[in-house]
């Protein structure tokens, strides 16, 4: 049923009908209203037997959930920002004990100075954590994204957290029109969660036990181990989504124009706008393609080299950056391809803090690189010059 | 032992495996144990030598209290109430410093939760650093006795008012000096629906610099004395109080352990003392320790 909802609506809607079991969470802007029409729907009785748990703190929300799904509940939570990194420790310890939790991410950028607008720095200042990063370009995506995450999540291949990304308030508060998902095409979908171990006195089991440097380092591999299957368990459920909802969303990454020399790489809700610019571009004649990332983690590495394989020139829109070196989306992307492209790379980080990223914009970067007026490197984009004044 | 093994690695004569297993089996290993980073992590859950016999989760140092939480949930979600009860069993150091936020959470929101406090006064497992449940005049790593301070300046935090002002069903004191009432208290605490809290001082031997041989002396000192009176807590009303019949000065607590041995030669150890004795006619003064001679 297609409806004009808000982003955060989608989200929420979309969980219920995944049918968790505990959902805890901690407000921040732009996440609150996907965890106030969570607690909505519980209020109203709508979430079944589901437990809603008002925490203390993003810290405790996270250590809740590590409980519950030790203990073989569905979860889910919502968080950005601060809130994400107040929850890194527990996050860093749920992969490690390979907890399917499912948490979407309104992505926010990282105080100081403090902003509630939208960069990607809070997710991409995890992403060494084992957790699968996906990053949607509209709130359809956003809502899609939902039972598939779970289906990953709690593939017995996989055993990992699930993180979905979805840009605050440019996704969360834009009104758009959404297919809202049916129970039952959900609930045939994502059979209830048959956890692969969970605390039972039944059969006593010890989680999260110390391990000693003789057996430590099976368990990081046994980890990077999952990420690699998570990929193709990942294809397979995206695959099962397009048929089952007649939406493809494509695989770890879609390439628009293949055939191109110039490639935009970007992630979330900018690619939709780039869309239309690059179409604008190759009207004016320059050979132009965009590839969006979906999957950051694990890495599309081999859809990358594929994908640049002839190119001449890669811009990359990174919105965060790794403070002394460069955007990390860029980082990745160039030791991915390393050996496999000659491609000069362009690295820009932009719209870090909300800042407005227009059309024309984004059309002078792709242009200016085109027309040989940029050099390969890094640069921020859509900043004022200015002076550092230290007193 | 069925529920705590003795596969173990704790020093000979710590308290932890004594408070651990008498509460497992004071009921029935009908328990899920939820455990914060500390010395009795390290000693029971080293992979492939797990010394628990029932379910058992560590996350982090600082957090038991909301995996507990979630566990709970999680039965109440899944109508598995019926399984067990969750126990937290978490250091002084987890409970009163960097774990209150979640703890205070827990409690907060009444979660169906016995939370067992081990407290043996310092952090242990990194090596007898000073926390807030440190009593004063201890010298620890972190507050050590030299030529100016005589050990911690300050107080032992008062957790259990802590737990008290929550509003939970049940707050109580224990000591591993004796096991009876360990065993009491917790098949008690677990009648009533909504948070727990036992705090069980726990002799530490390395730490306190104690031989093992009178770890369970020296813990009885410490209720005799008056310095850690043994209490219980129904509804935000004091219930119980165990008594004292001839309260003993506390340097006979002080004096047999190395903690404390700086206080008999320190510049200001009198003092020290003294104030320690102040605390112990406090505890006796506020919770009627002293059996009175008729
Ligand atoms: C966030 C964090 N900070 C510090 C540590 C180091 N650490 C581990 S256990 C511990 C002390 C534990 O003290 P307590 O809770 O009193 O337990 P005990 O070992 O004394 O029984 C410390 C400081 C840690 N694991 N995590
Ligand atoms: S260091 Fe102390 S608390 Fe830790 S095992 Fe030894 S005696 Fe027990
Ligand atoms: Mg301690």
């Amino acid at each position: 049923m297609k409806k004009v909802v808000r982003g955060f609506y989608s989200v929420a809607y979309s969980v219920k009908l995944c049918r968790p079991n505990v959902i805890c969470a901690y407000p921040i802007t732009p996440q609150t209203e996907i965890v106030e029409n969570l607690a909505a729907m519980y209020a109203n009785g709508e979430l079944g037997e589901a437990e809603y748990i008002t925490a203390e703190s993003e810290f405790g929300a996270a250590s809740i959930l590590v409980g519950a799904s030790a203990a073989g509940a569905r979860v889910f939570t919502a968080t950005c920002s601060q809130g994400l990194i107040l929850m890194s420790e527990v996050l860093f310890n749920a992969a490690g004990m390979r907890l399917p939790i499912v948490l979407v991410n309104t992505n926010r950028a990282l105080s100081a100075p403090l902003s509630i607008w939208n960069d990607h720095q809070d997710s991409m200042a995890m992403r060494d954590a084992g957790i699968m990063q996906v990053y949607v370009e509209n709130n359809q995506e956003a809502h899609d994204m939902i039972p598939q995450a779970y289906k990953v999540a709690e593939n017995k291949k996989v055993l990992l957290p699930f993180m979905v990304c979805m840009d605050g308030y440019k996704l969360t508060h834009a009104y758009e029109p959404v297919d809202l998902l049916e129970q039952e095409m959900v609930d045939s979908f994502l059979p209830p969660y048959e956890p692969a171990a969970y605390m039972t006195t039944k059969k006593p089991l010890a989680f999260g036990c110390y391990a000693p440097p003789h057996i430590y380092m099976e368990f990081r591999v046994a980890m990077q181990q999952a990420m690699e299957r998570a990929k193709d368990v990942m294809l397979d459920v995206f695959k099962e989504w397009a048929e089952v909802s007649g939406r493809d969303w494509g695989g770890h990454i879609t390439v628009d124009f293949p055939d191109s020399k110039i490639f935009v790489v970007a992630m979330g809700s900018v690619v939709g706008l780039l869309r239309k610019v690059v179409e604008e571009l190759r009207n004016e004649g320059l050979s132009v393609g965009l590839i969006k990332i979906r999957t950051f983690r694990p890495f599309p590495v081999e859809e990358m080299r594929e994908a640049l394989k002839d190119a001449e020139k890669v811009i990359v829109l990174d919105r965060s950056v790794s403070f002394g070196y460069e955007g990390p989306v860029s980082i990745e992307l160039k030791s991915a391809i390393y050996g496999y492209s000659s491609a000069e790379i362009y690295s820009f980080a932009v719209g870090l803090g909300g800042r407005d990223m227009p059309k024309d914009f984004l059309a002078k970067i792709i242009r200016d690189v085109g027309e040989g007026k940029e050099k390969p490197g890094f640069a921020f984009k859509g900043y004022q010059e200015f002076e550092e004044v230290i007193p | 032992m069925k529920y705590f093994g003795s596969g173990h690695g704790a020093c000979p004569g710590c308290g932890l495996p004594i408070a651990v297993k008498t509460v497992l089996n004071a009921l029935d290993g009908k328990v899920f144990a939820v455990n914060s980073t500390g010395c009795l992590e390290i000693i029971s859950s080293q992979y492939g030598k797990n010394a628990w016999g029932v379910p058992y989760i560590h996350s982090l140092f600082e957090n038991a209290a909301g995996v507990a939480a979630g566990v709970e949930a999680a039965l109440r979600a899944m109508k598995r109430k019926d399984e067990g009860y969750v126990v937290v069993f978490a250091g002084d150091g987890a409970t009163a410093d960097i774990g209150i936020g979640t703890l205070s959470g827990a409690f907060d929101r009444n979660h169906d939760i016995l939370y067992i406090c081990l407290d043996n006064e310092a952090y242990q497992n990194t090596g007898h650093q000073q926390s807030g449940l440190t009593p004063p005049g201890e010298s620890t790593t972190t507050t050590p006795a030299g030529k100016v301070l005589p050990g911690k300046v300050g107080r032992k935090k008062d957790m259990l008012s802590i737990a008290v002002a929550h509003g939970i069903p049940y707050v109580a004191s224990s000591s591993v000096g004796y096991v009876s009432d360990i065993r009491r208290k917790v098949k008690k605490a677990v009648k009533f629906e909504g948070a727990k809290y036992i705090q069980i001082h726990s002799p530490c031997v390395t730490g306190w610099g104690i031989d093992g041989s009178i770890a369970i002396k020296v813990a009885r000192l410490a209720v005799e004395t008056g310095l850690y009176p043994l209490v219980e807590y129904e509804y935000g009303k004091l219930t119980s109080v165990r008594k004292i019949k001839d309260r003993k000065p506390v340097e006979e607590y002080l004096k047999l352990q190395r903690r404390f041995r700086h206080l008999f030669t320190h510049e200001k150890g009198k003092e020290m003392i003294k104030l320690l004795q102040r605390f112990a006619d406090e505890n006796a003064e506020r919770y009627g320790l002293d059996l009175k001679k008729e």
